[in-house]
């Protein structure tokens, strides 16, 4: 059986979309068949727990567990139920799930009737970055394709079970990928998030119970109702199950996204798949899966990208997407790049937040310019505690944006300190003065 | 922008196409107010922008507030409330493109076109603004034009970039 059940199909397609002939002729459709033809959604939920398959979008939650909150039957009460699929892939240094869904949009659209049949969803969404029209192009004609072969819409395979699948482009806002403000979005309401409890299984979008699962996720659907759930967990190479989407991006070799086990080792994903660093620059440190995530470093690259192992060194595995940073960036400024991401990118809901990041994006600037005084490094890590502290700020926007500057002051801290004591950036040239960081 | 309150203009504000497209979308959610980020899209890719006429006309399709229409269209960073040129360029300034040079097409970019982000080139064919990352990092830095995502965008590629949008 295969071992990259996310990309098998698109490899073979060498370069193209896989379309709907080639999508079945690889098996496709069998598993939602299989599922809603001769399966109960308990069932299929019970499946889904035991393969291990949790999040791809950055959490890890399990998924079957997820699913399984969702109530059903007069527990539900009276309307719809949605699954919503967050492609609101934003996370900056993540490229994984455009392409699935630009190259194999039937994978995620046979993924969302399995997970739509297990938790007894009627409508079915997929919430798409509004910059991303190729996959909007490739699911609205596989969306098509599926309901007139009787795959989706009304009577799924025959089955008795129905389900609506509509796309929805985003207005634009990193903030859309927090699932509750991605189901606010989705109402046409402004992306802030909501207040948790009640979490979406039991009051999601328009008040109805709901879940919200990454691409990648439901991408891996398919193949485990197909294969089975020995055979997921047997493709991860320790404690996580299945494969993953992992990506190298900056100044490798050979800069792309590979389908490799879980677990594979950092180092591994950059000398064999990447090709290492390019000739003439040194491996400084990276960001293991988004902006989002606190740096490693080389003593780290032994560690294997599964969730626990990143979480134990202090990280996140995060999207599983790394940003490679070399010995030509300088952190100050590149912690400035990341704090002005997600001061724009707040919300603007709570104060920390709102006014907090601003200010620390602003720190480090002058850090950068050579306006940095003796104590800033303190006011900082103060403010950074304080701002990137759960619970402080009504989601976790805020703590994301600290990950990557307390880990960035923590393995380089001399760094930091030689901008105060040099008054400017060590490493910036007169060229790129000139050219000017913002 | 535009400061006319004409009840012509104002009903006029959407046409029959928009109108259609419009209602296709409320089809497909509980209520019409539900509609309304799709409606702002509807207006803008037949408009290039959302004006005050278009979001009081929206408001009055979807039967909500045109201040609530203006809160939501003021929120999102790819609903525009000014005019743009014919074609507008993002080029992304996230952390794998700013690794890959960003600074240096942003550069390249103002110098090309004249103008700084946030601005329209005087024969109103371009608008420039920064993206957040567009999802293409192994080929960074990345950029989009209209609906069109450019691959490994070094500066020097960039006339012939800029030859296919007039």
């Amino acid at each position: 059986m295969t071992t990259q059940p996310l990309t098998e199909r698109i490899a073979a397609a060498s370069g193209a979309s896989v379309d709907l002939a080639a999508y079945e002729r690889a098996g496709g459709y069998t598993a939602a068949r299989q599922a809603l033809t001769t399966m109960t959604p308990k069932e299929v939920q019970d499946l889904v727990k035991k393969a291990n398959l949790r999040g791809r979008g950055g959490a890890g939650f399990p998924t079957g567990q997820k699913w399984s909150f969702v109530p059903f039957g007069e527990a539900a009460g009276p309307g719809h139920k949605y699954l919503v699929c967050n492609a609101d892939e934003m996370e900056p240094g993540t490229f994984k799930d455009r392409y699935l869904m630009e190259f194999d949009p039937h994978l995620l659209v046979e993924g969302m009737v399995i997970a739509a049949y297990a938790i007894g969803a009627d409508r079915a969404f997929i919430f798409l970055r509004g910059e991303y029209h190729g996959c909007a192009r490739a699911l609205k004609r596989a969306i098509a394709e599926a309901s007139a072969k009787g795959y989706l819409g009304a009577n799924a395979f025959g089955s008795g079970f129905s389900v609506e699948l509509a796309p929805h482009l985003s207005g634009g806002r990193y903030i859309c990928g927090e699932e509750t403000a991605l189901l606010n979005a989705l109402e046409s309401r402004r992306a802030q998030p909501r207040s948790k409890p009640p979490f979406p299984p039991a009051s999601g979008a328009w008040g109805r119970p709901s879940v919200v699962n990454n691409v990648e996720t439901l991408c891996n659907v398919p193949a485990i109702v197909r294969n089975g759930a020995d055979w997921f967990v047997g493709l991860g190479r320790g404690a996580d199950a299945g494969t993953k989407l992992f990506g190298v991006s900056g100044r490798v070799k050979r800069p792309g996204l590979w389908e490799l086990p879980m677990g594979t080792p950092i180092r591994e994903i950059l000398d064999v798949h990447a090709g290492g660093m390019q000739d003439g620059y040194k491996f400084k440190g990276l960001l293991p899966g988004g902006a989002s995530t606190d740096f490693l470093v080389e003593q780290h690259l032994d560690l294997a990208m599964d969730y626990g192992t990143i979480q134990a060194a202090g990280s996140r595995m995060g999207t599983g997407t790394m940003t490679v940073i070399d010995d030509s960036v300088c952190i100050v400024d590149l912690s400035r790049n990341l704090q002005h991401f997600f001061a724009q990118e707040s919300c603007g809901f709570c104060t920390p937040c709102r006014e907090g990041l601003p200010w620390l994006e602003q720190l480090l600037a002058d850090l950068e310019a050579g306006r940095g005084q003796p104590g800033d490094l303190d006011v900082i890590a103060t403010n950074a505690q304080l701002i990137g502290t759960p619970g402080n700020t009504f989601c976790l926007h805020a703590t994301g944006a600290i990950e990557p500057l307390a880990s960035a002051m923590k393995y380089f801290r001399d760094e930091f300190e030689a901008h105060i004591r040099e008054h400017g950036c060590p490493l910036r040239t007169a060229e790129a003065a000139a050219a000017g960081g913002r | 922008m535009p400061t006319t309150t004409d009840t012509q203009e104002l009903i006029a504000a959407l046409t029959p196409e928009e109108t259609a497209e419009i209602a296709a979308e409320i089809a497909h959610v509980p209520e019409p107010a539900s509609a309304m980020i799709e409606a702002l899209r509807i207006v803008q890719r037949h408009r290039g922008w959302v004006s005050d006429q278009s979001v009081v006309a929206i408001a009055r399709m979807l039967g909500t507030s045109t201040a609530e229409v203006d809160s939501v269209a003021t929120f999102y960073n790819l609903i525009f409330r000014q005019p743009v040129g014919r074609h507008v360029v993002m080029y992304c300034d996230s952390v794998s493109c700013y690794v890959m040079g960003c600074d240096q097409l942003r550069v390249a970019l103002q110098e090309k076109l004249g103008i700084e982000p946030g601005e329209t080139t005087s024969d109103g064919r371009f608008t420039l603004l920064p993206i957040v990352c567009l999802g293409a990092c192994d080929h960074a830095p990345a950029m989009m034009i209209d609906e069109d995502l450019i691959l490994d965008a070094a500066p020097q590629k960039l006339d012939a970039v800029f030859g296919r949008y007039t």
